[in-house]
């Protein structure tokens, strides 16, 4: 059983990725209100299409991602952010 | 009560300057004369919009910071709905975070002009 172990070797090592701890940025640095009006800041919760990115990925915390969540549909309603779009970045 | 409110309001941009200031005065006028007292305004100037609005990719956009009693606010929308100069408009309740955060954002927003 162990002798086939070793037998297996792989083209490229795998790569064990270090499991970076993620943080709400909001609590750490005592952001309390989330801006509508500033498309620059907002920009950072949106993926290339101008969706929302989960909070799984930004590491926000539920209460920040809801407050990010409406501030971006008040960008969007007053067109700072689009709804859709292929490169914004 | 007075409420603390933050509107903005974009104006097609087919205006002259001067018809897009006279729109900014005439909302303004509306809230003093219903009780409201105008805390910060700041006018955008003509900016890109994100998609076309009325098949109209620009438009001036202008803030206005008040505080009012609530029924001011119906009156303003209702003239906001009836204006055909104002394409989009958004009105929004400044809670207490907000509150601050507008009064710090007033405070360098002069610090910049002061150096310009």
């Amino acid at each position: 059983m162990a002798q086939n172990q070793s037998e297996i070797r792989y083209l490229t090592p795998p790569t064990v990725e270090i499991k970076k701890k993620k943080y709400c940025r909001f609590k750490k640095n005592k952001i309390k209100f989330i801006d509508y009006k500033d498309p620059e800041f907002l920009k950072k919760f949106l993926n290339e299409q101008g969706k929302i990115l989960p909070r799984r990925i930004t590491g926000t915390s539920l209460k920040y991602q809801r407050k990010v969540a409406t501030a971006v549909k008040r960008a969007r309603h007053i067109a700072l952010l689009p709804y859709v779009t292929d490169m914004m970045k | 009560m007075l409420n603390h409110y933050e509107t903005v309001f974009i104006v097609t941009p087919v205006l002259s300057e001067a018809q897009v200031k006279e729109a900014a005065e005439k909302f303004k006028a509306l809230i003093i004369e219903n009780g409201g007292k105008i805390t910060n305004e700041e006018n955008w100037g003509l900016r890109k919009l994100a998609y076309p609005i009325q098949k109209k990719s620009t438009g001036f956009y202008q803030l206005l910071q008040f505080e009012a009693p609530g029924e001011t606010i119906e009156k303003l929308e209702l003239n906001y709905r009836r204006d055909e100069k104002v394409i989009r408009f958004l009105t929004f309740r400044l809670d207490k975070h907000a509150y601050e955060y507008s009064i710090k954002r007033k405070g360098n927003l002069k610090a910049s002009k002061e150096e310009k």
